[in-house]
């Protein structure tokens, strides 16, 4: 017994063991990356000399007052990430409705497909992207006349979380369809027998019931857009312009003209990582939550 | 008599409720999947579909800065196979086919699905609160901008004295020499740099399957006498077996096409083409170039072998994995 109980204390020693040699890189990182932010100069973890310089960023503008100062930009971000994380969980899980839950002519079909678009590089779709944004510019109102998003078209935030969106589906179409496998038909059934139409059904009944799933998906969608920057900084006009985002801005910092000043990147960096992760404590247990199945019919 | 008639004839008028239907209505169930659809269509059709489409075109012309706005791509007068012989008969094509090959399988199988399920497998069975906390550690590599996870890195792998490993690991045990380790083993960093944003996606989708098992499954492997080992190998495996097919497919596609990483790490360097990969050329090729133009119609020629790369690894794997299998058949057709 003695020795049982010593065997399973040496076991769970070995996995904590196991776990901080292979996550040793990651705090030897970010350790040197919080120290840097603030010091003037560093000798591997040691710093050469304090400073709140480098954290300067977030009460004046660096490049003076023709940027956005780093409030907008973050609020831009904010805006940004918040519409596309909306539009891809309503699209992906009307998709994945009808994945999960009806008959219809190449299904499977759409399913592979789905998971096929993923293996489509985006760098390389850029070139046409840029025509078909200007295309939808040239649209009457849809194109840069809305209100707060500007519109669907080039240069707008719309636009650019429409983009977004086209590469976050693969992702959310899989995941939600996990999800909507796991609720049971007894529930729809009842719903369509007391004269419940289908979309009635998917937004009052299932939807409630996927709430975790719903969560999940917002959480991955809402950080791939906050830390977005090829496609934002691509299908935006310039860096300091009123619509750019933090990953853009911090484009800003690496100039060609003036030396960068590594340590207020870092700073910058961290001020971008920091949202996010206060964002991610309290939403812990839904992420934890994204596969919703057991041994088959989920992801 | 009479009465068993009647239950009959209610019981046959229900299974036949669907054939009293009109035809508008038929039609309207026969179109309520399309009309769920319809919105991630018109996003796939604009933004994947017909760019793709152009990319195919643009790939056989020789579309670049310098011509943009003259050449009528669209001609097929314009088209030749001029960009893909040019690639075949690269000197460096095997190379980078041979880079994009290493890179993709060793941080597939050591991180993006090993080392995901390795720390997967360790946080769910320690205290709940650290394994949480140690997935955190993990996300936060995805969740650091690139470009400064990137200069994380750099630091880590700096010559001495400034960089970490050097003054700290190395140095006090007398090991090498204190210069730059990315220039001394690029690849084992590049697959490190990557593997460590890749990971996490795994353990993320692999620790809620773990967490999904019921404990019933759990308890009774305890009760039958069988080992840490025995439990992991005979019962959560198979149990997570979609999860980690799932995984394996999609990152498999995702390291395919991510180069961004590299890019700042490395740029495809040290030296001529020694960790350049597939998307990363076909970037180089059509954003950047030696000679300042950029040449978008022999990029594309690049993108478009990747497209057809990964379309066909997609296909293999649903094909080997049965994808087929995972799709339940609807219960209710008819309401």
């Amino acid at each position: 017994m003695i020795l049982n109980k010593f065997r399973s204390k040496l076991k769970s020693t070995f996995a904590y063991l196991v776990l901080i040699a292979f996550s040793m890189p990651i705090f030897l990182g970010f350790w040197w990356l919080i120290n840097t932010t603030f010091s003037t100069r560093t000798e591997g973890l040691k710093s050469l000399g304090w400073t709140l310089g480098n954290w300067s960023f977030l009460w004046k503008s660096p490049f003076g007052l023709n940027f956005p100062s780093i409030w907008l930009v973050t609020l831009n971000t904010f805006i940004l990430a918040m519409i596309m994380t909306i539009i891809v969980v309503f699209v992906s899980s009307m998709s994945a409705y009808a994945l999960s839950r009806m008959k219809f002519a190449g299904r499977k079909g759409f399913l592979s497909a789905t998971l096929i678009l993923h293996a489509f590089p985006s760098v390389t779709l850029l070139i046409p992207i840029y025509f078909i944004l200007s295309w939808i510019t040239k649209i009457p109102i849809i194109g840069k006349g809305l209100p707060f998003i500007g519109g669907f078209g080039f240069n707008t935030i719309g636009g650019v979380a429409l983009v977004m969106v086209a590469f976050q589906l693969p992702f959310g179409i899989w995941i939600m369809k996990g999800f909507f496998d796991n609720i049971s038909w007894d529930m729809e059934r009842s719903a369509l027998i007391d004269g419940a139409s289908r979309f009635q059904v998917w937004w009052k009944i299932l939807m409630p019931n996927i709430k975790p799933g719903i969560a999940a998906l917002s959480i991955f969608a809402f950080i791939s857009a906050w830390n977005a920057y090829l496609i934002p900084f691509t299908f935006t006009i310039g860096r300091a312009g009123k619509s750019t985002v933090l990953s853009v801005y911090l484009q800003n910092f690496m100039s060609d003209s003036v030396m960068t000043n590594w340590n207020m990147v870092a700073a910058v960096g961290l001020f971008q990582l920091i949202p996010v992760l206060i964002f991610f404590l309290f939403t812990q247990e839904a992420l934890l939550n994204i596969y919703g199945g057991g041994a088959k019919g989920g992801a | 008599m009479s009465n068993n008639f009647k239950l009959e004839r209610e019981t046959s008028s229900l299974s036949s409720f669907p054939d009293t239907k009109s035809f508008f209505s038929k039609l309207k169930s026969w179109l309520l999947p399309y009309t769920f659809l319809s919105p991630s269509l018109v996003v796939v059709t604009l933004f994947f579909f017909i760019p793709l489409i152009m990319v195919f075109i643009l790939s056989f012309t020789n579309l670049d800065m310098t011509n943009f706005g003259i050449l009528k791509w669209w001609q097929p007068a314009n088209w030749t196979l001029d960009n893909y012989v040019k690639i075949f008969t690269n000197r460096f094509f095997p190379k980078i086919l041979n880079n994009t090959l290493i890179y993709v399988s060793m941080t597939l199988i050591f991180f993006n699905v090993g080392m995901a399920l390795v720390i997967a497998l360790i946080t769910t069975n320690i205290n709940r609160r650290i394994g949480f906390a140690s997935r955190l550690i993990w996300l936060m590599c995805r969740l650091t901008p690139v470009v400064v996870y990137i200069m994380m890195w750099k630091a880590l792998a700096g010559p001495s004295p400034m960089g970490v490993i050097n003054k700290h690991i190395l140095g006090p045990l007398g090991i090498g020499a204190g210069e730059y380790l990315l220039n001394a083993n690029p690849w084992l960093f590049v697959i490190l740099v990557n593997g460590f944003i890749g990971a996490s996606f795994g353990m993320i989708i692999f620790s809620s399957a773990i967490e999904a098992i019921p404990k019933d499954y759990m308890i009774a492997a305890k009760v039958d006498g069988a080992s840490t080992w025995q439990t992991i190998r005979y019962v959560t495996i198979p149990m997570i077996k979609w999860p980690l097919l799932f995984v394996t497919t999609y990152q498999t596609l995702s390291l395919l096409t991510s180069f961004e990483q590299i890019m700042l790490l490395t740029d495809g360097g040290p030296g001529l083409y020694k960790t350049e990969v597939w998307s990363l050329t076909a970037y180089h090729r059509a954003f950047t170039s030696y000679f300042g133009n950029t040449q978008w119609g022999y990029g594309s020629a690049w993108a478009v072998i990747l497209v057809i790369i990964g379309v066909i690894m997609a296909i293999l794997y649903l094909r080997v994995f049965r994808f087929g299998e995972l799709m339940q058949e609807p219960k209710i057709d008819q309401l």
